[in-house]
C-alpha cells in the first residue's frame, strides 16, 4: 500500500518502515531505544526536581527580609568561603565531564580516575558547607532564629543534600562499574549521574546569585 | 527505645476508631488466613506483589482506589449523620477532636489515595495499551511508585489506631498545624503518608510521560494518539510540574515541627500566607490532574458508544493543553478573601474563568459527537451523558465562586463543598466508573453484569443530586463548612436532606459491590472472547482480553486517528484479518521486589519519623538504600519469551476474530 | 442511650424535613441581604448566574436531546460516522465560551473593584470603628472610640458604615456575617479591612468561616443591628460595668476557651489592637497536648 493511500490527512506517515530511526520522538519509527528512553526520563525527574527547587526559591524570595531582629545576609555570609564552594563544585563537574569523556572511550582506569576526583571535590564541597552552618549555628544564627534562616538553611541545605546523596550515588556507580564493567544499563546510568551532577551545579549557580550574592548586598 | 510511641497513643477512650479498626483488623485477618490456607501466597507474589507488568500494578492501583473510596465514604456518613445528630444545642456522637479527624481524613484519603491511585492506575493499565507498546518506559520503578502509594494509604489508616490522624483539614493550612496548635502526631502522619505516596505519583508522573513521549506504536505520531493518551500526557505533565511544589511545601511545614524552622509561623517572621500561595500552586493544578485523565475516559466513552470517531479531535487536543497551561495561573482565587484588593482578585477571577472556556469546548464537542451517532446506553455512557449534565452545573458554580464579589458571600461555605463535589465526583468519579466498566472486561475477561451496573448508577446520581443540591442550599443559607455542631437550627432541613441523600449513594455503593460480586460469579456467560466487547476504535481492542503480559505479538503498525477502527475497517472490506504475522521473541523485564522491598521501610521510615524513633529511620533508610543496591546488582534484567509461545497466544485471538469477521459476514 | 438519641434525632429530622423541604431556600442567607454590600454582592451573583444559564441550560437540554434522538434503536435519526469535524462548529464552539467569559470578565473587574472589602461605603454619616480579634474561639469586637470591647456578641448602629480591622490571636479565622456580605479572613500579624452597613435593624447570624480548631464549632455570634440611640444607650451602659481589657486580662482572655457567653470589657487599654497586629502582645498559645506528643520535637527545645 502507498503511503498517500495510508495517509489521506498527509500526517507524515511513512509506513512504519523506520524502526531504526534513531529519532523516533514523532513516533513514527516506534519505540525509542532503551538509551534514549533512559535519558529522557531522567531529563524529566531532573526538571522536577527544579521544581521543587524553585519552591525553596521562592519561599527564600519572601522571608529574605524576615530576619526577626537577628543577622541578616551581609553579616553572615562569608563571601571568600562561598567562592571556594562554587570553584570546588565547578571543578567537579568537569571532572564529571572528563569521566564520561573516559567512559565513551571505555578506559577502566580513567574513568574511575575521574569519578574519584569528582567525589573527592564533592565532598570537599560538602565539607565546607558544613563548616559553614556549623559557624552560623554556633554564632547563634540557626535555623530557628528567623524566616530569613530558616528559608536559608532549607534552600542551601536542600542542595547540599542532593550533593551527599550524589556522592552515596558516584559511589555505587564506582562500585558497579568496577564489577560489571562497561555494560549498557551501567553506561545509561553513568549517564544519568552526568546529567544530576551537572544539574546540582545549575542550581548552586541560582543560589550563589540569589543568595549569597544578592543577599550579602541587601 | 520507641520514641512518643506509648500504650497512651491508643485512643481506648474513643470506642468508635477501636471497633472500626477491629473490624478491619478481622477483615483483614480473614482475608490473610484465606490466602494462605487455599495456599494462594507463592501466586500472589509472583503474578501480583513482584510483578512489573504495567497492567498488574494498573489492578492494584485501581483496587487501592476502590478499597480507600469506601473508606473515605464512610467517613463521609459519619460526618452527615454527626452533623444531623448535633443541631441546636445537641452534640451528636462524635466529639470535636474525632469530628475533626474525619473530616480532614476523608478530603485526603478521597483525594490522595482514592481518587489519584484510581485515575494512576486506569492511566497505568490503559496508556500503554493504548499506544500499541508492551509496558511503560521504566516498569520496575512503575512497581515502585505504586507500593509507595499503598504504603502512605497504611500510614494514613494506621493513624486510626496508633495515634491520632490530622485535625487541620485535608489541607494543613498553618499555623494552625504548627506544632504550638497542633502538638500531636496527626499532622506528622498527614505529611509523611503524603510525601511517601507523592514520590510514588511523581515516579508515576515522569514514568507515564516518558512512556507518551518516547514509546509509541510505528506510525502512531502524536495526532494519532487517542484522546485519553492526550490527557494522560497532560495530567502527568501536571505531575511533574506541581507535585515538587507539593513536595517542597510539605518539607517546609516538616522543618517547622520538627527542627523549629519557621516558615509558616507566626514567630520570627514566618509567613502562613505563603503556605496558602505554595499549597494551592500545587493543588490546582492537582485539580485538574484528576479530571484531565476523566475527560480522556468520556472521549473514549462518548465516540465509542455513539459509534463514531471523536468530533473536533484537534481542538480537544488543544483545549486539553490549554487547561494544562492556564491551571497554573489560577491558585488565588483559593483566598480571594485575604483581601489581595481589587486588581489582583480580577486578575486571578477572569484567569480562572477562562479555564472554562477549555472545558466549555470539550463539552460541546463531546455533544456533537454524539449527533448523528449511533448511541448506546450501556453503563459506562450513562455515567458519561449524566457526567455531562451534572459537570455543566458544577462548572458554573465555580465560575460563580471565580467572581470574588460572589465568592465574599460564598467561599468555605457548604456551597463550596457541594461545588468541589459536584466536579469531582461528577467528573472524576463518575469518570474512574465510566473507565472500570469500559476496560474491566479487557482486564479480567468478562464483562461486568450491565443490570447491577444500571441499578448502581440510577442509585448514586438520585443520591448524588440530592446530596449536593441540599448543601448548595446550605451554603446560600450561609452555612459554613466543617461544623461539628450547628448552632443555627435554620439550617436543620437542609442537612436533614443532605442525609437522607446518603442512603441513596450508600445503596449506590452496595449496588456497584453487588456488581462486581454477581458479575465475578457468572464470568462464564460474561466472557469477551473477542477481546473487543464495545467494538472498540484504538488499540487496546485490537489483543485478548485479559491481554498476554506481552501486550501484543508483534507491535501493531498504526494508520490514521483511530488505530483499530482502521484495521477493523480494512478487515470488513477485505473480508479477511489480512495473513498471519511473522512473530518473534519477545523480551519482557523481569518481576522484582524492589518496589514491595522499598515500600516496606519506607512505611516503616514514615512510621518511626512520625514517633522520633530515630534509630528506626536510620536502619529503614538504610535497607531501603540496601534493596536498590540489590536491584542495581541483578545481571537478568528481562525474560524472553519464545516465538512460539507468542504466536500460540496470537493464533488463539487469531480465531476468536475470525470468528466475529464470519459472524459481521453472515450478518451482511 | 446514645442510640436513643439518635433515634429520637433522626425522627426528629425526619418530621423537620418533611415540613420544611419545600421552604429550603427560603431561610435567611446570602440571598436575603440587609446591607448594601450584601446587595451588591448578590446582584453580582445572579447577573453572574444568568450570563451562565444562557449557555449551561441550553447545553444541558441538547445533551438529552441528542443522546435520545440518536439513540442506537431510532431508525429515523441519520447516522452519519464520517461527521467528526466541521469548521463552523469548531468556530462556535470556541467562540460561544470565549464570548461569554468576555462579558463576565467585565463583571469580575467592575465588580471586584468596586466591591473590594476595604473600599470605604458611601455615606454622610461617619464610619463607626471596630476592631476585630478573632481568638480561640471566640470574637473579641472593640470599639476604639468608645474604648468599651464586646465578646461574641456585635452591636452596630442601623444606616451607619462599619470600618471593620480585623485581625487574628492565632490562627486563621474568616469574620462572616451572611446577611450583610463580604467575608475576609482573620490573620495573625495582620490587619484586614472590611467595610459594612445594616440598613435595616434585626438580629443577624455571624461566624468564623474558616475552620480553625476544636472549638471552631462554637465560633459564632450574633450581630445586633440597632437604631444609633439605641445604639449609644448600650455603649453608655456597656462602658460603665464589666472588666477592664489591658494586656494582661488579654493575655489570660487569649487562652484557648469555648462557648463564652457574651459580656462586655469597659475601659480598654488604648492600641491594644495595634499590639496585637504588631505582636507586641504575643500570638495566643495553643492546646497543652495532644495524642501522642507533648511536643518533645528536638526543635521545641529553644
Amino acid at each position: 500500500m502507498s503511503a498517500s493511500a495510508t495517509d489521506p490527512h498527509h500526517l507524515g506517515h511513512h509506513g512504519g518502515n523506520m524502526k531504526d530511526d534513531d529519532a523516533p520522538g514523532r513516533g513514527e519509527g516506534g519505540p525509542a531505544p532503551q538509551r534514549i528512553v533512559t535519558s529522557y526520563g531522567f531529563w524529566i525527574f531532573l526538571l522536577s526536581d527544579i521544581v521543587m527547587f524553585s519552591g525553596f526559591f521562592a519561599a527564600h524570595a519572601v522571608l529574605a527580609g524576615e530576619t526577626a531582629g537577628g543577622p541578616s545576609g551581609r553579616e553572615l555570609f562569608e563571601m571568600p568561603r562561598v567562592v571556594q564552594e562554587t570553584a570546588l563544585l565547578l571543578m567537579s563537574s568537569f571532572t564529571c565531564a572528563l569521566g564520561a569523556v573516559a567512559t565513551e572511550r571505555r578506559s577502566m582506569a580513567w574513568a574511575q580516575g575521574w569519578l574519584l576526583v569528582t567525589g573527592l571535590l564533592g565532598f570537599a564541597f560538602l565539607m565546607l558547607e558544613v563548616a559553614e552552618f556549623t559557624t552560623m549555628i554556633e554564632h547563634g544564627a540557626g535555623p530557628g532564629r528567623s524566616a530569613f534562616l530558616s528559608s536559608f538553611f532549607a534552600l542551601v541545605g536542600c542542595h547540599g543534600l542532593h550533593v551527599g546523596v550524589g556522592l552515596l550515588w558516584l559511589g555505587t556507580m564506582m562500585a558497579q562499574l568496577w564489577v560489571k564493567g562497561f555494560r549498557d544499563d551501567i553506561l545509561r546510568r553513568l549517564s544519568c549521574f552526568n546529567l544530576f551532577w551537572h544539574a546540582l551545579d545549575i542550581v548552586w549557580v541560582g543560589i550563589f546569585t540569589l543568595v549569597y550574592l544578592l543577599g550579602s548586598g541587601l | 527505645m520507641l520514641g512518643k510511641l506509648n500504650w497512651g497513643a491508643i485512643p481506648i477512650d474513643q470506642p468508635i476508631p477501636l471497633i472500626a479498626a477491629g473490624a478491619i483488623g478481622l477483615i483483614l485477618a480473614g482475608v490473610l488466613a484465606w490466602i494462605t490456607r487455599a495456599g494462594h501466597w507463592p501466586y500472589l507474589w509472583r503474578e501480583w506483589i513482584t510483578s512489573v507488568d504495567h497492567k498488574r500494578i494498573g489492578v492494584m492501583y485501581v483496587l487501592l482506589g476502590l478499597v480507600m473510596l469506601i473508606r473515605g465514604f464512610v467517613d463521609a456518613i459519619m460526618m452527615r449523620t454527626q452533623q444531623a445528630a448535633a443541631i441546636g444545642g445537641a452534640q451528636g456522637y462524635l466529639p470535636p477532636e474525632h469530628y475533626d479527624q474525619l473530616f480532614s481524613a476523608h478530603g485526603t484519603i478521597m483525594i490522595f489515595f482514592g481518587a489519584m491511585p484510581f485515575i494512576i492506575g486506569l492511566m497505568n493499565f490503559v496508556v500503554p495499551l493504548q499506544l500499541g507498546v508492551r509496558d511503560v518506559a521504566f516498569p520496575t520503578l512503575n512497581s515502585v511508585s505504586f507500593w509507595l502509594t499503598a504504603a502512605g494509604a497504611l500510614l494514613v489508616n494506621a493513624s486510626l489506631v496508633i495515634g491520632e490522624f490530622a485535625r487541620t483539614g485535608w489541607l494543613p493550612y498553618a499555623p494552625l498545624s504548627e506544632t504550638g496548635y497542633s502538638p500531636g502526631v496527626g499532622v506528622d502522619y498527614y505529611l509523611w503518608a503524603i510525601q511517601i505516596s507523592g514520590v510514588g505519583t511523581l515516579m508515576s508522573g515522569v514514568n507515564l510521560v516518558t512512556t507518551i513521549l518516547k514509546l509509541r506504536a510505528p506510525g502512531m505520531s502524536y495526532l494519532r494518539m487517542p484522546m485519553f493518551c492526550w490527557t494522560a500526557l497532560g495530567s502527568n505533565m501536571l505531575i511533574v510540574a506541581a507535585f515538587p511544589i507539593l513536595t517542597a511545601t510539605l518539607a517546609m511545614l516538616t522543618l517547622d515541627r520538627y527542627l523549629g524552622f519557621h516558615f509558616f509561623t507566626n514567630e520570627a517572621g514566618g509567613n502562613p500566607m505563603m503556605f496558602m500561595n505554595l499549597i494551592w500552586a500545587w493543588g490546582h493544578p492537582e485539580v485538574y490532574i484528576l479530571v484531565l485523565p476523566a475527560f480522556g475516559i468520556f472521549s473514549e466513552t462518548f465516540s465509542t458508544f455513539s459509534s463514531k470517531p471523536l468530533f473536533g479531535y484537534r481542538s480537544m487536543v488543544l483545549a486539553t493543553l490549554f487547561i494544562v497551561v492556564v491551571s497554573f495561573t489560577v491558585w488565588l482565587h483559593h483566598f480571594f478573601t485575604m483581601g489581595a484588593g481589587g486588581d489582583v482578585n480580577a486578575a486571578f477571577g477572569i484567569a480562572t474563568s477562562v479555564i472554562a472556556v477549555g472545558t466549555g469546548v470539550k463539552v460541546f464537542n463531546w455533544l456533537f459527537t454524539m449527533y448523528g451517532g449511533r448511541v448506546r446506553f450501556a453503563t459506562p455512557m450513562l455515567w458519561s451523558i449524566a457526567f455531562m449534565l451534572v459537570f455543566v452545573v458544577g462548572g458554573m458554580t465555580g465560575v460563580l465562586l471565580a467572581v470574588p464579589p460572589a465568592d465574599f458571600l460564598l467561599h468555605n461555605s457548604m456551597f463550596l463543598v457541594a461545588h468541589f463535589h459536584n466536579v469531582i465526583v461528577g467528573g472524576v468519579v463518575f469518570g474512574a466508573f465510566a473507565g472500570l466498566t469500559y476496560w474491566f472486561p479487557k482486564a479480567f475477561g468478562f464483562r461486568l453484569d450491565e443490570r447491577w451496573g444500571q441499578i448502581a448508577f440510577w442509585l448514586s446520581i438520585t443520591g448524588f443530586v440530592i446530596v449536593f443540591g441540599a448543601m448548595y442550599v446550605l451554603g446560600l443559607e450561609g452555612m459554613t463548612r466543617r461544623l461539628q455542631h450547628i448552632d443555627n437550627v435554620e439550617w436543620a432541613p437542609g442537612i436533614y436532606v443532605a442525609g437522607g441523600g446518603m442512603v441513596f449513594m450508600l445503596l449506590g455503593v452496595v449496588a456497584q459491590v453487588t456488581q462486581l460480586v454477581v458479575s465475578i460469579r457468572n464470568r462464564d456467560a460474561l466472557r469477551d472472547e473477542t477481546g473487543d466487547p464495545w467494538d472498540g476504535r484504538s488499540l487496546e481492542w485490537s489483543t485478548a482480553s485479559p491481554p498476554p503480559s506481552f501486550n501484543f505479538a508483534v507491535l501493531p503498525d498504526v494508520h490514521g486517528e483511530e488505530a483499530y477502527w482502521t484495521v477493523k475497517e480494512r478487515a470488513r472490506k477485505e473480508q479477511s484479518l489480512g495473513d498471519a504475522p511473522q512473530y518473534e521473541a519477545v523480551h519482557m523485564p523481569r518481576n522484582s521486589a524492589t518496589g514491595f522491598v522499598t515500600a516496606f521501610f519506607a512505611t516503616l521510615t514514615g512510621f518511626a519519623l512520625v514517633w522520633h524513633i530515630w534509630w528506626l529511620v536510620a536502619v529503614s533508610l538504610v535497607g531501603a538504600y540496601a534493596t536498590f543496591v540489590a536491584f542495581a546488582w541483578r545481571d537478568e534484567g528481562e525474560v524472553e519469551i519464545a516465538a512460539d509461545t507468542v504466536a500460540a497466544a496470537d493464533r488463539a485471538r487469531r480465531t476468536a476474530r475470525q470468528a466475529w469477521l464470519d459472524r459481521q459476514e453472515g450478518a451482511a | 442511650m446514645q442510640a436513643r438519641a439518635i433515634t429520637a434525632t433522626a425522627m426528629r429530622a425526619a418530621t423537620v424535613a418533611a415540613l420544611l423541604a419545600p421552604l429550603a431556600g427560603c431561610a435567611a442567607g446570602v440571598l436575603d441581604p440587609v446591607g448594601p454590600v450584601g446587595h451588591g454582592e448578590r446582584t453580582i451573583l445572579f447577573n453572574a448566574l444568568a450570563i451562565m444559564l444562557a449557555i449551561v441550560i441550553p447545553t444541558m437540554i441538547a445533551t438529552i436531546a441528542f443522546a435520545w434522538w440518536f439513540r442506537a434503536g431510532n431508525t429515523r435519526a441519520r447516522y452519519r460516522p464520517d461527521f467528526v469535524y466541521s469548521g463552523q462548529i469548531e468556530l462556535l464552539v470556541w467562540s460561544v465560551p470565549l464570548l461569554t467569559i468576555l462579558f463576565l470578565g467585565g463583571v469580575i473587574w467592575t465588580g471586584s473593584h468596586e466591591l473590594d472589602p476595604a473600599r470605604p461605603l458611601t455615606s454622610r454619616a461617619r464610619p463607626l470603628e471596630v476592631q476585630v480579634v478573632a481568638l480561640d474561639w471566640k470574637w473579641l469586637f472593640i470599639y476604639p472610640e468608645q474604648r468599651i470591647a464586646s465578646v461574641n456578641r456585635l452591636v452596630i448602629p442601623v444606616g451607619v458604615p462599619v470600618h471593620f480591622t480585623i485581625s487574628s490571636a492565632s490562627v486563621l479565622n474568616t469574620f462572616f456575617v451572611p446577611r450583610l456580605g463580604s467575608q475576609i479572613y482573620a490573620m495573625n500579624g495582620m490587619r484586614s479591612q472590611l467595610n459594612l452597613q445594616a440598613d435595616k435593624p434585626g438580629t443577624y447570624w455571624g461566624q468564623s468561616a474558616h475552620y480553625s480548631g476544636d472549638g471552631f464549632s462554637d465560633m459564632n455570634f450574633r450581630a445586633f443591628a440597632v437604631p444609633v440611640a439605641q445604639f449609644g444607650q448600650w455603649t453608655a451602659a456597656a462602658a460603665g460595668r464589666g472588666p477592664v481589657l489591658d494586656a494582661a486580662t488579654y493575655r489570660q482572655f487569649a487562652r484557648q476557651s469555648q462557648e463564652v457567653a457574651p459580656f462586655t470589657f469597659r475601659a480598654v487599654e488604648p492600641g491594644l489592637f495595634d499590639a496585637v497586629v504588631a505582636r507586641r502582645l504575643p500570638p495566643a498559645p495553643g492546646p497543652e497536648r495532644g495524642r501522642g506528643g507533648t511536643g518533645v520535637s528536638p526543635g521545641d527545645a529553644g
